[in-house]
């Protein structure tokens, strides 16, 4: 079992995500991360599925994918030759004395700096998936107070597309 | 022109003549327009019953069979059906009245999220928003239920969508940009296939469902003919293969003939066509015995290695595939071996209760009696097993049941409809006594329609294939809700419907009645008691 991505383009219409979401549930197979979005034809959306799978069952996904009438293409996202990103925004408890600690952080993984209060800071941070893991880590010590995570983005690198 | 209009414009523009279905509130409109058509339509009992007896009438024409039913319950009534379809790959295209647009989501009365809730059991789903959209949706309707693995359809129609006056375009063309079924099967995978073939000492072909719905079944007998290969079916494949043949080795599965499992065993190449290899075809686990090569042809790309590993596959119409490997094969080489145990399966009657019936004799002699071109349809238990183990299909003959979900209560409108679809052919439902009673009042259907089915009820006072795995599995002293205690009289339920009717306690009353509901044109009930004790298959 390996963490997988799977870019799927489908047509931008009612009731498709569920009908998406459906054939991982009804195999029994949890997506651990999806995100959707129009391209830049409205008609169209693609959607980045992350799951835990084998190759057998990667195999059998893409197919049951495939099959989906407003499924126009699928194609599984190789960490090699592709780039994935994910959204962070975290809020920290961010007292004057720490304040400059933490944009020196930030600064470390690029990350910037949405909201400063008296006692907090809300930072903004894109990337991988480790490095997004690795700047909550550090961040962690200063006093995680909320954060919101999206879930991947991701594409071919060079000529590939569809 | 009016939504309804083009709907049933639609449907007859593509060649169906009738139209099975149960009306209500959210489709009067439809059925306003269906009065006007030349349509023929057939009230069945229940919206099950108007899936069942399209699905008849579906494999017997090929074409799609059409469903219409109203909202909320009358849609739900029908995802049974549905889901029988899309098991075992029949083309339906069904049309359920939805509530107004803008009641939508409002929970108004009698709606249901009809084309949500049956998403998993179709190939594909409609809500329609625009009257206009309908030409296009129902072209497209018609061409995915029918094209490529057929299935289920499913067009969900608000009631003012039905009423809309609209400019009504009729474009034909279709332009589906994700779904491109591949028909023909890859030249260069197909001639790998040839030369591993050649290469082999002991080959076996398995025929599924999918010879049937792609009506391959001449090339499959030809190539039959002329390889003398052994050939093996599934429960779906029943009537794929002429059983006249010399090289036909039975059914697989887990009710399948010794014969079968043991040519499965001693296979070194399997070539598998239209058939997905479910769990209850591997039952016993014969084909994985020995090593082999695996080559698998289906139109569905999902359906090759899903369950058996393959090592040539091949995406394609079953008949694509067979009229060109007859082209490009050398038939010098012949494969006539045989399964070096092949155990006998004869049938010998049961001696233990002289008023009782037993079903494989009583089948056997049915066999004997039918025209070689008859229709039988089994419903789901051990009247199932029994029908597909002991009715011989040669010639022409066609078997339909419902072997993908298993649903009981398909085989009497299932009847129905294939002899709407094939009037002059002799159809037979064969029946359980549980099966029957969940679908009694399509006894009325049959009735009305004035069309002959012969309804064979093997009736054992059991939902007979559960009390028999009760049995195996926990002894026989442990059954539970299984016995009909009071069964009702068959004979006089069929009467009160207007069909003939009688009991049959053994082979001669038996004989004598069926020999009776051959001759005419009125359809029977046949009460059979069946010996309660026999079980699915017997061996010696
Ligand atoms: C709709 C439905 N409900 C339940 C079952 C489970 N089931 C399988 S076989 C069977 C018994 C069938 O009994 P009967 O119709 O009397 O036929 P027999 O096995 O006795 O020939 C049952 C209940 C089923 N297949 N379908």
């Amino acid at each position: 079992m390996k963490k997988r991505i799977l870019s799927v383009l489908v047509e931008n219409r009612a009731g498709v995500l569920s009908r998406i979401a459906g054939l991982f549930s009804r195999r029994g197979y949890n997506i651990d991360s999806l995100s959707v979005g129009t391209v830049d034809d409205p008609a169209f959306s693609r959607m980045t599925i992350g799951v835990t799978a084998n190759d057998w069952q990667t195999e059998q996904i893409m197919k049951q994918l495939n099959k989906q009438i407003p499924v126009i293409k699928v194609a599984e996202l190789l960490p090699e030759d592709s780039l994935i990103r994910e959204i962070l925004i975290i809020k920290v408890s961010a007292t004057v004395e720490h304040r400059r600690e933490i944009k020196d952080l930030a600064d470390i993984y690029k990350a910037s700096v949405l909201d400063v209060t008296q006692n907090t800071m809300i930072l903004e941070v894109t990337g991988s998936e480790k490095k997004i893991e690795s700047f909550i880590e550090h961040i962690r010590t200063y006093g995680l107070l909320e954060m919101a995570r999206s879930s991947s983005v991701g594409m071919q690198r060079g000529t590939a597309s569809f | 022109m009016e939504g309804a209009k083009i709907i049933i414009g639609s449907i007859e523009k593509h060649g169906v003549d009738r139209v099975f279905g149960h009306p209500g509130g959210a489709v009067l409109p439809l059925y306003e327009a269906l009065r006007n058509s030349s349509l023929t339509h057939v009230l069945t009992r229940t919206e099950q019953g108007a899936a069942h007896a399209a699905s008849g009438y579906a494999r017997m024409t090929g074409k799609p069979g059409v469903c219409i039913v109203t909202s909320g319950p009358g849609a739900t009534n029908i995802i049974t059906g549905i889901a029988t379809a899309q098991a075992d790959s029949v083309p339906l295209v069904v049309i359920t009245g939805q509530v107004q647009r803008d009641r939508i989501g409002t929970d108004a009365f009698q709606e249901a999220d009809i084309a949500g809730a049956s998403e998993p059991f179709t190939k594909h789903t409609y809500l329609v928003q625009d009257a206009a959209d309908l030409p296009r949706i129902m072209n497209e309707a018609f061409h995915i239920a029918s094209t490529g693995r057929p299935g289920p359809v499913l067009v969900d129609i608000p009631v003012d969508v039905q009423k809309e006056d609209v400019q009504a375009e009729n474009d034909p063309s279709i332009n589906i940009r994700g779904y491109k079924p591949v028909f023909k099967g890859n030249r260069k995978q197909i001639k790998a296939a040839i030369a591993a073939l050649e290469k082999s000492e002991r080959p076996l072909i398995c025929a599924g469902g999918g010879i049937l719905c792609s009506g391959s079944r001449t090339p499959l007998n030809i190539f039959l003919q002329k390889t003398g290969i052994p050939v093996v079916h599934t429960l779906m494949g029943n009537g794929a293969v002429d059983m006249d043949l010399p090289n036909v080795m039975g059914m697989i599965g887990s009710h399948g003939h010794l014969r079968a499992k043991q040519a499965l065993k001693e296979s070194d190449l399997l070539i598998i066509i239209g058939a997905r290899i479910s769990d209850r075809a591997t039952a016993g686990g014969h084909i994985f015995e020995r090593e082999k090569i695996i080559l698998h042809i289906d139109i569905d790309p999902a359906e090759v290695g899903k369950n058996i590993e393959t090592h040539i596959p091949i995406v394609g119409d079953a008949g694509d595939v067979l009229i060109y490997m007859l082209k490009h094969m050398d038939f010098t080489k012949t494969w006539d071996w045989k399964p070096s145990r092949t155990p006998s399966e004869a049938v010998v009657p049961m001696k233990s209760s002289p008023d009782r019936l037993d079903p494989a004799v009583l089948l056997h002699h049915v066999s004997e009696k039918a025209d070689s071109d008859a229709i039988f349809t089994a419903d789901v238990g051990l009247n199932q097993i029994w029908a597909a183990r002991h009715i011989t299909m040669s010639g022409k003959r066609r078997f339909l049941t419902s072997g993908g979900l298993g649903t009981m209560g398909y085989g009497l409108p299932s009847a129905i409809g294939a002899k709407m679809a094939a009037p002059e052919r002799q159809v037979f439902a064969v029946m359980g006594d549980g099966g029957i009673q969940m679908s009694l009042g399509e006894l009325g259907t049959l009735s009305e329609s004035g069309e002959k089915v012969v309804i064979l009820l093997l009736n054992n006072q059991y939902l007979g294939m559960v009390r028999e795995l009760q049995d195996n599995a926990y002894g026989v002293d442990c059954r539970h809700g299984v016995y009909f205690k009071k069964g009702p009289d068959f004979v006089q339920i069929a009467e009160a419907y207007g069909l003939k009717s009688a009991h049959a306690y053994n082979m001669e009353s038996f004989g004598k009645i069926l020999e009776q509901s051959l001759c005419g044109q009125d359809s029977w009930l046949i009460d059979c008691r069946i010996d309660p004790k026999i079980n699915s298959v017997r061996r010696f």
